[in-house]
């Protein structure tokens, strides 16, 4: 019975895991071409190219596997599983909707799910050193300079939410959500977000990447199926800092009708920070690397420490 | 005011096992789980310590720090094991791989990283391990000076705190001004290094922009990591004799031979 459920919960993260950043690719197909005056894939699948990503993962799984001849094999081979897996073992701790329904209960789940996010970044400089190419280890110094200045903010905006509900689980938080918290953490929520679209180097914090100027930073060598997993767990990465950010900060399944539709909900705050992701990308250029570091440590950091002073002073006055 | 979840997480379950099935000849699950990942741990930090290639010691060291915090986990300590994970794996390592990056990372076996104090080395290790050895033993195993019972868990988030700052507030307050100290220490020395060597790597490293709200020269020498292209390439710091274009590193570090073409060129994308 127990064995069963494990199993259940298991196979419906795994399916999440592979259907919602696939979700979230074709959405960017389709809403950065409309935002930008085209239309986007039109053919795979048929209608309005549903399948167009479908496709390219069998395109991705024909190519042939090549490692560079001057490359580190064992790390170049390895680093793509080290940044694909940590956000397949986060969505476990995630919650989608009230009594209970999350992939496992952890205890000090803020601080197991930002744990295992930093763990994946070290795929990307794994596969920036091994690659032997000197745009690859630009990438993967900057990728590394990058994590360990946002790092700082969402940890101090993450502990913020911490203070106020007074418990380090994710469904402990939402338990004890209110409304008039979204205000209250307003702030928090901002540098939490932004902190979190800059670890997975989404524009306009692609300097790792920038494909005009160092190629793709620590992918340039990649390709076939090495060079998928790195691009699912860019997507992978934006459905978990997005959910991760609509249940800090935004009460997650919280709602009209919460106990039947809590799961809509989620899913709903989590699709709108999707969008934003994507509309960053296409709104906004590239930030050069000295820009994000000083955006980082100069804005995003004493932001983070004023919300928690906030915090702490509302919850020791008023709570 | 603080409401934690009263039950803890299955895995505190599972291990309260190993408080209760004591005995060497019985094992448990967990305790089996408890040797092969030491042994893992130790396989790991054994290689980090004896690869001669830099970076796989590195990597190695993520390995065996990650064994470390599973241990925490089989030993019900749940939040000592994620901040494990957190601050070492995802920052120490990262920092580590950065530095190496910075200065030297070749790939292949690197002849000198042996040191000629690896006995004494070995030496303060053993002298360390048998330390924390005797103190481990003393702390879980001795009859009359058992500070830790495994019966109830000890080591989830609401324990912890309540101990750091109930009864421990005072080393963990003088803790956190040595980390002040140290971090006020690296700022002063990082200061004092741009200013002394300021002159000559400035002119090299001014960012080929034009100057506008954005671009200021002195950026890259000022932020720790800012300068990443910058500082990273030892190659691009070099004179421009050889005129690599693909050697001068990313958008700051161009040649004076072709600068002005570039600078157009730059002009122009932003422009657009």
């Amino acid at each position: 019975m127990e064995f069963f459920d494990v199993a259940w919960r298991l196979l419906v993260v795994m399916l999440a895991f592979l259907v919602l950043p696939l979700l979230v690719g074709q959405a960017e197909h389709k809403v950065m071409a409309h935002m930008q005056g085209r239309v986007g894939p039109m053919h795979a699948g048929g209608f309005h190219g549903w399948a167009q990503l479908v496709a390219d993962g069998v395109k991705f799984a024909q190519k042939e596997d090549i490692v560079p001849a001057a490359a580190d094999r064992r790390v170049f081979q390895l680093a793509p599983a080290v940044a694909l897996v940590p956000y397949l073992i986060v969505l476990i701790a995630i919650p989608v909707a009230p009594n209970g329904v999350v992939g496992q209960v952890v205890d000090a789940g803020i601080f197991f799910v930002l744990a295992v996010l930093g763990v994946g970044v070290l795929g990307q400089v794994m596969g920036g050193w091994a690659s032997a190419n000197k745009y690859s280890l630009l990438g993967g110094m900057r990728t590394a300079a990058q994590l360990m200045a946002y790092e700082l903010p969402l940890l101090l905006a993450a502990a913020s939410v911490v203070m106020a509900s007074g418990t380090l689980s994710l469904p402990g938080i939402l338990d004890v959500w209110q409304w008039w918290w979204l205000p209250w953490q307003l702030v928090g929520a901002f540098v939490f977000f932004v902190a979190g679209v800059a670890e997975l180097h989404r524009p306009p914090f692609d300097a790792p990447l920038a494909p005009e100027e160092i190629i793709f930073g620590p992918l340039t060598e990649y390709g076939g199926l090495r060079f998928a997993f790195f691009m699912l767990s860019e997507y992978a990465g934006i459905v978990v800092i997005s959910a991760l950010t609509s249940v800090l900060f935004l009460g997650g399944w919280h709602g009209p009708f919460a106990d039947q539709l809590g799961w809509l909900w989620m899913l709903l705050k989590t699709a709108a920070l999707c969008f934003l992701v994507i509309w960053m990308r296409v709104a906004w250029p590239r930030l050069r690397a000295d820009q994000i570091q000083r955006f980082a440590w100069t804005c995003l950091v004493p932001l983070a420490l004023a919300q928690i002073a906030l915090t702490g002073v509302v919850k020791v006055v008023f709570l | 005011m603080s409401t934690f979840p009263a039950n803890a997480s299955g895995t505190v379950d599972g291990t309260l096992l190993l408080a209760a099935g004591r005995g060497f000849l019985s094992p448990t699950g967990v305790e089996i789980t408890f040797v092969l990942v030491g042994l893992v741990t130790l396989g790991a930090a054994i290689m980090a310590v004896t690869s001669k290639q830099l970076v796989h010691a590195a990597l190695w060291l993520v390995l065996a720090l990650g064994g470390v915090a599973v241990e925490y986990l089989l030993l019900t300590a749940e939040f000592i094991a994620w901040v494990q994970v957190l601050i070492y794996v995802g920052s120490v390592v990262v920092l580590l791989l950065f530095g190496l990056m910075l200065t030297r990372a070749p790939i292949g076996p690197s002849p000198d990283a042996d040191s000629g104090n690896r006995w004494i080395a070995l030496a303060v290790a053993l002298a360390t391990a048998a330390t924390l050895v005797t103190v481990v033993v003393d702390a879980f195993v001795s009859a009359n000076s058992a500070w830790i019972t495994l019966d109830t868990p000890q080591g989830d988030t609401a324990t912890i705190g309540e101990s750091l700052f109930r009864h421990w507030v005072l080393p963990f307050e003088a803790l956190s001004v040595l980390l002040l100290a140290a971090l006020v220490g690296a700022i002063v020395l990082s200061r004092r290094r741009s200013t002394a060597s300021g002159a000559a790597p400035r002119t090299s490293t001014r960012p080929v922009a034009p100057p506008g709200p954005g671009a200021r020269p002195r950026a890259g020498a000022r932020t720790v990591a800012g300068g990443g292209p910058a500082d990273a390439q030892p190659v691009a710091d070099a004179q421009p004799g050889p005129g690599e274009q693909a050697d001068a590193g990313g958008q700051s570090e161009q040649s004076p031979v072709n600068e002005s073409e570039p600078e157009s060129g730059r002009g122009k994308k932003e422009e657009r």
